[in-house]
């Protein structure tokens, strides 16, 4: 295990390189995801004042 | 046939259902590759005979460097469609392209100092490779950058359409560069005459993470368009359906029995609890 993070030497350019990764990946998913629930909302919003416009 | 199949992808609903139904099935690909491919290419590699262990940053830099690149192609097809046909789905999934076209380029970019600095002894270099992959990352805010200037989406779906169509030029400098000019980068190690110039056992970890990269690629897309998608269509009747449809909410749940009841219909009935609740 500890061989595997020393990563035969390079672990200080391996692991910030890995972690940069999986930073910007995952927050790709939170913002895919916010940009749709916020798209939901204001679409749902939307619905009601025309739903009401139409009554 | 083929124009058939056009004009569906065309139509908002039937790009909204598909891109829906088809999330989980990239979604859940991309994190099983991607897993698999990082946990052999970082854990079960054989050390390179010049570089150590330290190439094993080649295993996130080489598919976030074909992403970056395939990306840009996909945003300017997309634009190119939207500006031609008038399209407002090709439109929306361009815009949706950028974030993540920026993102990969970060990542090649980032990846590719940190194996630079102990491989070649440099953090960057103004080499051919790394300059034009560079000039594609401002490529990318600027398409951004042009979008968040207009308050009227049509307006920027056609400036920032013609500006990914033009940054279109990058891309084959950025691909042909390692062979083009004597740049420090080293060539293309996976397709190219002769077959892989890569070891097996070290090739098929970067294959697994390529393709999940795609699939991580396609359902965060798919996610983004359909934000993109109901922020295009106004008070669409599909609209009404598709957010009262079971399982279509993401990250806001509860509320659409209400919504289903509210929407069905001007005969339907509809209580201020229910609006309440909205």
């Amino acid at each position: 295990m500890t061989q595997f993070l020393r990563m035969g030497g390079y672990a200080v350019y391996v692991w910030p390189a890995v972690a940069l990764t999986l930073i910007v990946l995952s927050l790709n998913i939170v913002w895919a995801r916010r940009a749709l629930a916020l798209a939901q909302r204001d679409a749902r919003r939307r619905l009601v004042i025309g739903r009401r416009e139409a009554v | 046939m083929a124009w058939v199949w056009f004009h569906r992808f065309g139509s908002a609903p039937y790009f909204y259902r598909v891109a829906r139904r088809l999330t989980p099935w990239f979604a859940w690909p991309a994190l099983v590759l991607c897993l698999a491919g990082l946990v052999w290419g970082l854990g079960f590699t054989p050390p390179d005979a010049h570089q150590g262990y330290g190439f094993r940053i080649l295993y996130i830099h080489v598919p976030a460097a074909w992403l970056s690149v395939q990306v840009y192609v996909v945003m300017a097809v997309a634009a190119a469609v939207g500006l031609i046909w008038r399209m407002k789905v090709a439109h929306a999934v361009a815009a949706s392209c950028a974030t993540l076209g920026a993102s990969f380029t970060v990542i090649t970019l980032g990846t590719g100092m940190l194996w630079g600095k102990p491989m070649w002894g440099t953090y960057w270099a103004w080499d051919p490779r790394l300059t034009s992959e560079l000039l594609l990352l401002f490529i990318y805010l600027g398409y951004i950058g042009l979008r968040s200037g207009f308050d009227d989406t049509a307006r920027a779906d056609r400036a920032s359409a013609v500006l990914a169509i033009v940054g279109v030029v990058d891309v084959p400098i950025i691909n042909y560069s390692v062979v083009w000019w004597n740049s420090l980068h080293q060539g293309p190690s996976i397709i190219r005459a002769g077959g892989p110039a890569i070891a097996e056992p070290m090739l098929i970890p970067v294959l697994l993470m390529i393709v999940g990269f795609y699939c991580y690629f396609a359902a965060v897309l798919l996610t983004r368009a359909r934000g993109e998608i109901l922020r295009r269509e106004r008070n669409a009747q599909w609209i009404a359906d598709e957010l009262a449809a079971p399982g279509s909410s993401v990250g806001s749940g509860g509320g659409s029995g209400a919504i289903a009841g509210t929407f069905q219909g001007a005969t339907a009935p509809h209580s201020p609890a229910e609006h309440g609740r909205i």
